[in-house]
């Protein structure tokens, strides 16, 4: 897992902004750093962008940034396997971050400050069970998941698969892992 | 010959109007004078739609500034003059760029026209504000982010869609006597920019619409989210400022050409939802007001 910043990058980019995520052309140039920065790691890396120094960010810039960072990432034909996981966000942040995902259909894995790990944006009630199985099991095989969760073989190995693609999960041989798990 | 735009006694958004109808029926090249000197009180969104009124005139139009030493006074620690004098030949002397130690101005008027000003806002209201914003409006951490998002997503629609600078403005006041009873925050952005429906011209909204005109396109803007990009993302900001200002039971307005919508009317005011066939004014102009929680039972 690689730790970045997301203030450091925002100082970066636009250090005017003091902190503060806001307006469309600021979350464009804040992704296109973090976007670099996330292309010199190992291909399925996962990076940790870290909001907890970041004030206030607002719906259209975490459209530009987070939204948009991670579309490509999760698209039929990525061009590399990367991963995001946001940590040190608060409840300003989640709102907004929750509100682009939800508007593009993506997801995000949030961890709290409480150390939970959490699901964040549009997923369904089977993905959703599927994940909470894979993270409270540090990793399972479809069998394993499916019937802890009550589903047919066949249905959990498609949502899981389609859990890796959204990039909220891994695939590990013939198992899933939760993000930050060992490769 | 010069035409006179009386500015009422009173300025705020509903008492602007009166502005704009006089304005209406003067010819778009023809010299006006602005004459506040009655004007013995001006909102936030008084003060920057009369910037906005200057902007929008082929013609550098004259002010008679307020003969009140007090709104005299106001309007300079506001910032009013310090951009009057840009935009209008004031007539008569006004006080000197005055420092704003009114505690009540939480952002003097401040020009919106490009990406740093809006950082400087979101800047500058986190700094210097937030102490007074949650005494004044004991507002939750979380809705307090919510006032700066508010804040930026408004002017930000001046620097994305406007075409033009514009101007914003925060200012508390003590509304106990008034219907709301408690204390209450306004936002006023106002711009003399494109407006609503040149913006969404080429928008796919406008090309599926029977009806095209002011009404439509800030019905769309406002309550549908639509943007002049095809971008799903785009159209957010107004969404979230609609979410938060309900949340808290504030109130938000949006006039633009012709039409003005309040998508937000809360029980402590009464509005007209949607209106069109308004005295034309250019650009759009966006009003909050954010009233003082309320004392949990």
């Amino acid at each position: 897992m690689s730790h970045i910043d997301v203030s450091v990058a925002l100082e970066a980019a636009a250090p005017e902004a003091h902190h503060h995520l806001v307006t469309r052309r600021t979350g464009a140039v804040v992704r296109s750093v973090i976007e670099r920065q996330i292309a010199k790691l190992a291909e399925g890396s996962v990076a940790v962008l870290d909001f907890s120094q970041i004030g206030v960010l607002d719906r259209s810039c975490a459209d530009e940034f987070v939204a948009k960072l991670v579309l490509p990432m999760t698209s039929e034909r990525p061009s590399r396997e990367s991963y995001v996981v946001l940590v040190g966000v608060n409840e300003g942040h989640l709102d907004a971050i929750e509100a682009v995902l939800e508007t593009h259909g993506l997801a995000l894995v949030v961890r709290f400050d409480d150390g939970v790990t959490h699901l964040v944006g549009t997923v369904s009630q089977a993905e959703r069970q599927l994940w909470d199985c894979v993270m409270t099991r540090a990793g399972a095989a479809v069998d394993e998941a499916a019937e802890a969760v009550g589903l047919a073989l066949e249905e959990a190995q498609s949502t899981l698969e389609t859990l890796v693609r959204r990039r909220l999960l891994r695939r590990l041989d013939d198992a899933f892992a939760p993000l930050g798990a060992p490769a | 010959m010069t035409a006179v735009l009386t500015v009422p006694a009173s300025l705020d958004e509903a008492q602007f109007e009166s502005v704009i109808e006089q304005l209406a029926a003067v010819p778009a090249d023809a010299k006006v004078l602005v004459d506040a000197r009655h004007c013995r009180f001006a909102t936030p969104y008084g003060l920057t739609a009369l910037l906005c009124l200057a902007q929008s005139r082929a013609e550098r139009p004259d002010f008679a500034p307020p003969e009140d030493e007090q709104t005299l006074s106001y309007w300079a620690r506001a910032q009013f003059f310090r951009y009057a004098e840009e935009l209008y030949t004031i007539r008569g002397t006004v006080p000197r760029r005055a420092a704003s130690g009114d505690s009540d101005v939480l952002l003097e008027l401040t020009p919106v026209n490009g990406n740093d000003d809006v950082q400087g806002i979101v800047r500058r209201i986190q700094e210097k504000a937030q102490q007074i914003l949650n005494a004044t409006l004991d507002l939750e951490p979380r809705s307090t982010m919510g006032f700066s998002m508010t804040l930026s997503e408004a002017a930000s629609n001046i620097i994305e869609h406007a075409g033009r600078g514009g101007w914003v403005m925060v200012q508390r006041y003590n509304w106990s006597k008034r219907r709301v009873g408690r204390d209450v925050v306004q936002i006023a952005v106002c711009d003399a920019g494109m407006g609503f429906r040149a913006s969404l011209e080429g928008s796919r909204a406008r090309a599926l619409a029977d009806r095209w005109d002011d009404q439509t396109a800030l019905e769309a803007a406002v309550i549908q989210g639509v943007s002049r990009f095809a971008d799903p993302g785009r159209g957010q900001g107004i969404k979230g400022m609609r979410g938060w200002v309900h949340r808290i039971d504030g109130k938000l307005t949006v006039r633009s050409g012709t039409a003005r919508i309040a998508p937000i009317i809360p029980d402590w005011d009464e509005d007209v939802p949607l209106q069109g066939g308004l005295p034309a004014f250019p650009g759009a102009q966006i009003n909050v007001i954010i009233p003082r929680r309320m004392a949990r039972p």
